[in-house]
């Protein structure tokens, strides 16, 4: 069986930005993703959710360059001003062609 | 007259529904609905009154809608104006800050629109029903005049104005439009018990969520101080007359005034916030819902809704 080592990119994010993350993580390379409705709180509180409904996580399973671009980009676009976390975890895949 | 209005208004189902949920989330009680169940509410809230708008519009000429569509558009324009001066001038808000609450002015608040159609229902005062039609086009024109007074990247405009016109508030109440004015009055007799005879109650379900939303706002709008909540409340009851003043020019009927007027002196917190994050992330979130969903919603179901349709009495 061959097991590679790929990176896991997850995004917990506002709802507002669900759709342009999205649209983000295919342009820079990602093959698929998965999105669920979260709730939780952190610096700037839970009032976010009354705007635009819970947060939401994103994940998807890339490789380090593909990783590091999204990363990039979403740290100069998104961090400034809005409700968001992003971090990487390193997994273990079958099938890396696919990541 | 007005005394008489108020207390109607006040007495309704949804309106008591929406004071009582204030109040026990004020005194921490959990008063939350399934999960689901506030989506599913509003989504058939803004498709019914979609079908109840094509459905008015079917029977409507050309020359009756079109100087309502202009007066709808000179309401867009002037509403988010106006809020955007008081904050500059009265809260001393930042451009950004002032620009992001008056795209949230220019906006409407379809559950304010339902409740002031409900209020004219039980007083069986006659409107427009193609009214529906016109909260749309505020809505649209609303956001966008309010985004652009922050004058920046004007090409992220476009994307979020497509964002809105397609989301999902303005999506269903259009959809429900176009269906009920290709289905007709005569056919669309067969779906009443649902959109027709569920809606009031369906309505008071909805407000019992909105009462809580707006309790959890109302303990941060202390903390926003006088001017914030002044301005809010003032900002209501001057739109409202704008609005009150501009459609009598219209040749709508005292119920068609009166909801104008409503439609004018709300503010937005379904579509506008998500635009408005996406357009103006500088702008900071929590001005604009604690005014919008903290100070006046809550004023415009209560004391609002029979002001305006006491207004409209008076302008036409």
């Amino acid at each position: 069986m061959r097991i590679a080592n790929r990176q896991l990119l997850t995004i917990v994010a506002e709802a507002a930005l669900e759709q342009r993350l999205i649209d983000d993580l295919k342009r820079l390379g990602a093959s698929g993703y998965t999105a669920s409705k979260v709730r939780g709180e952190g610096r700037t509180g839970r009032h976010l959710q009354y705007l635009t409904g819970p947060s939401v996580e994103l994940e998807t399973i890339v490789n380090d360059d593909v990783a590091e671009a999204i990363l990039t980009h979403v740290a100069e676009n998104y961090f400034t001003h809005y409700a968001i976390v992003a971090w990487l975890t390193p997994v273990s895949v079958l099938r890396p062609e696919r990541f | 007259m007005t005394l008489t209005l108020l207390l109607d208004n006040l007495l309704s189902a949804p309106v008591i529904a929406f004071v009582v949920a204030v109040i026990a989330t004020l005194a921490r009680f959990d008063l939350r609905l399934p999960d689901a169940l506030p989506s599913i509410l509003s989504a058939y809230l803004l498709f019914a009154i979609g079908l109840k708008g094509g459905r008015s519009l079917s029977e409507s000429t050309f020359t009756d809608l079109i100087f309502p569509i202009i007066i709808a558009v000179a309401i867009g324009i002037v509403t988010p104006l106006a809020a955007w001066a008081m904050m500059r001038t009265f809260v001393k808000l930042s451009n950004v800050d002032a620009a992001g609450i008056a795209a949230h002015y220019g906006s409407v608040s379809a559950v304010t629109f339902v409740v002031v159609l409900a209020t004219l229902d039980a007083q069986n005062m006659f409107y427009e029903g193609f009214v529906a039609g016109l909260l749309a086009i505020l809505e649209v024109v609303g956001i966008v005049v309010g985004l652009s007074l922050a004058r920046n990247r004007g090409s992220n405009l476009k994307k979020v104005l497509l964002e809105v016109t397609r989301g999902p508030s303005i999506a269903l109440l259009l959809g429900g439009i176009v269906i009920g004015a290709a289905v007709g009055d005569a056919r669309l007799a067969a779906t009443d018990p649902l959109f027709v005879g569920l809606f009031t109650g369906a309505l008071t379900l909805f407000l019992l969520e909105m009462g809580r939303l707006a309790g959890e706002r109302l303990r941060d709008v202390v903390s926003a101080g006088w001017r914030l909540i002044a301005a809010a409340i003032l900002l209501s009851i001057i739109n409202g007359t704008i609005g009150a003043a501009l459609s009598a020019l219209s040749g709508l009927s005292t119920g068609g005034i009166a909801i104008m007027a409503t439609l004018a002196a709300s503010a937005s917190y379904i579509a506008a916030p998500a635009a408005v994050r996406i357009a103006l992330p500088e702008a900071n979130p929590a001005l604009s819902i604690t005014t919008a969903l903290g100070v006046t919603f809550p004023f415009n179901i209560t004391l609002g809704i029979p002001l305006y349709i006491a207004l409209a009495g008076w302008f036409s």
